[in-house]
């Protein structure tokens, strides 16, 4: 493999591990979301570095050029990732959905508490405070 | 009998009124609860300004949402049967009497209104009529039950039924056809009632633009996954 290709393949699983580490220091990324961005990094690096490997794995999916087999290897992980994402994001529309409707049942309830024992309400109208 | 009736309803201010005066004079005894999903109009306050009682979402989720809101009210609350009718004013209030008679059968856990049973002079445009009939007939062979009305959401539904759909995974957009084959699968027994349909007293629909490809879809691969999966077992309470 080009010397130039390879430097590239490390540069670039050192910026995500770098990037990686930085986020989750920072407190801008959760450690359960980076486990596969840590995997892709590492697989670069490990793929870039350990030419025989390469060579081998190349050779097993008959692809000609050595870097396409790395590229190929950096494009599955970040399939991985999207899909991982796309589940997160299901769930995640499932609890907001619960949430929203557990606060709209519970502000029912409040409203219905305090008419019945002619509380004052806090403020005169908390529906209108997100329009 | 305490019986509820479920009203969701998005930026519904000019329709809202007439369906609530149609529902104390018709349908009498039967307490009104509307679901606003987060209207960006006076939704609510149209509600609030006859003293019927209202449910807010913070933001908007969706018509199944909206009704599945309805539902775990309805069953916090106790009632017996819920009633879930449009508030764009499609649905006629007076149908009401006929789908509650449906339930006094015995057998019947669910009754849905049909506005194609009996020729009311509805008349869908030619794409929907072709989107109908087609989960129409799939819902037919699925359920092995004539369905001719799929995509009604004017139904009145038993506890046991609405306790379900309180308690499932339900759709947060389009109920439709899937749900008929889920039900079917839980072992509801549905009974269809003819109904009539009237034109929307304002707002809009909320499928149109892109929506109709995506609502084909979308229905079609929920009733995929609805075969795919385990038959429901429901929990008795």
């Amino acid at each position: 493999m080009n010397i130039r290709v390879q430097i590239l393949a490390v540069m670039i699983g050192l910026g995500i591990l770098v990037t990686i580490l930085e986020l989750i220091r920072k407190r801008k990324l959760r450690e359960e979301y980076s486990v596969l961005w840590f995997a892709t990094a590492i697989g670069i690096l490990v793929l870039s570095l350990w030419f025989p490997l390469l060579e081998w794995l190349t050779a097993l999916l008959g692809v000609v050029w050595p870097a396409t087999t790395l590229f190929l290897f950096g494009l599955i992980f970040l399939v991985l990732i999207s899909l991982h994402f796309s589940i997160k994001v299901s769930r995640l529309t499932d609890q907001v959905k619960d949430l929203a409707q557990e606060a709209a049942l519970l502000s029912e309830e409040v409203s219905r508490f305090r008419a019945q024992s002619a509380v004052p309400e806090a403020r005169p109208d908390t529906s209108s405070s997100n329009s | 009998m305490k019986v509820l009736a479920i009203i969701p309803a998005y930026n519904e201010e000019a329709s809202l009124p007439v369906v609530l005066r149609e529902m104390s004079n018709h349908a009498g005894g039967v307490d009104c609860l509307v679901i606003n999903d987060g209207s960006k109009d006076r939704t609510a306050e149209t509600a609030r300004a006859v003293g019927v009682g209202v449910v807010s979402h913070p933001v908007n989720l969706g018509a199944g949402a909206a009704a599945q809101t309805g539902f775990r009210y309805a069953l916090r609350r106790g009632y017996d049967i819920v009633i879930q009718i449009d508030a764009d004013g499609q649905h006629d209030p007076r149908d009401i009497p006929s789908l509650l008679r449906a339930l006094e059968n015995e057998g019947v856990d669910a009754a849905i209104g049909s506005r194609f049973l009996e020729d009311r002079g509805y008349r869908p445009t030619r794409m929907r009529s072709v989107g109908m009939s087609f989960f129409n007939g799939l819902a037919t062979i699925l359920t092995g039950q004539r369905v001719t009305d799929s995509t009604s959401c004017f139904r009145a539904l038993k506890r046991p039924v609405f306790k379900f759909f309180a308690e499932m995974d339900y759709p947060t957009d389009f109920q439709d056809a899937d749900l008929r084959v889920l039900m079917k699968r839980a072992g509801f027994r549905v009974q269809e009632v003819a109904v009539s349909m009237r034109p929307r007293l304002g707002g809009r629909s909320f499928i149109n633009g892109i929506v109709p490809a995506y609502y084909v879809f979308k229905v079609s691969l929920s009733i995929l996954v609805t075969l795919l999966r385990e038959a429901p077992r429901l929990r008795r309470e």
